[in-house]
């Protein structure tokens, strides 16, 4: 999967990859999509649910030598 | 969609009860919550300028500490001042953020903090040593609360 930005957690714990990856979003154009990555399990539900709850979409994760990788995209229009 | 909100009691100042809410509330303002931290009683100390840095991990009384301290032992002097540096070696061995970097993340983040006055009043605290954005008593807090979508005691 293509992404246009590129942010890496690795070694991080809760809550420092949800809030990194608040922070790299935050910079992120509209449309555009971001490849959070993540060695923390618990992100492994903390991305979803912060896409979730953030109005991004997931549009795929997976699971690679000991760390997840998350592909989330930016709502075109902002609510 | 209504913004959703998050309101936590925070009465107690020991290093481990702080990250709780810390954590919740920064998460929470992350994905675009509203977040407010009422913090009484003890845990006034989590805001307070001068002891937000030395919070400690009580080592008496504490069956789940990673090495358990039977009372007796825990009672000597020094031993708090152990378990709370073993705890915070242990955190930041796994990179785990410190209380005032957590403090300082929320307060990015437009997390609210507000001192419970009564409290205040019977400690002798002023607004002055606090970091916090208001004073208020139970009403102010339940005003807030009232409508919020998680609630919590810690």
């Amino acid at each position: 999967m293509k992404a246009d930005e590129v942010l890496d957690t690795s070694g991080m714990v809760c809550p420092m990859p949800v809030l990194k990856t608040r922070k790299a979003a935050e910079k992120l154009e509209p449309g555009k999509v971001l490849k959070v990555i993540a060695t923390d399990r618990g992100a492994k539900s903390d991305i979803p649910a912060w896409a979730k709850n953030s109005g991004f979409e997931l549009l795929g994760m997976a699971e690679e030598e000991g760390r997840y990788v998350f592909y989330i995209r930016k709502p075109e229009v902002k609510e | 969609m209504k913004q959703k909100k998050l309101c936590i009691i925070v009465s107690k100042g020991t290093l481990d009860s702080a990250y709780p809410p810390l954590i919740l509330a920064s998460t929470a303002a992350s994905m675009g919550w509203e977040a407010h931290l009422f913090f009484t009683f003890y845990g006034l100390d989590i805001v307070n300028r001068k002891k937000y840095r030395s919070l400690k991990v009580a080592p008496i009384a504490n069956p789940a500490m990673p090495m358990p301290v039977p009372n007796i032992i825990g009672m000597l002097p020094g031993m708090t001042a152990m378990a709370t540096a073993m705890m915070k070696k242990m955190m930041a061995d796994k990179k785990v953020p410190t209380i005032p970097e957590l403090i300082e993340v929320c307060r990015e983040m437009g997390v609210k903090f507000y001192g419970c006055q009564m409290t205040m009043d019977v400690m002798g605290i002023r607004e002055e040593e606090l970091m916090v954005d208001a004073c208020i008593g139970a009403a102010g807090f339940l005003e807030i609360a009232g409508d919020a979508d998680v609630t919590l005691f810690i």
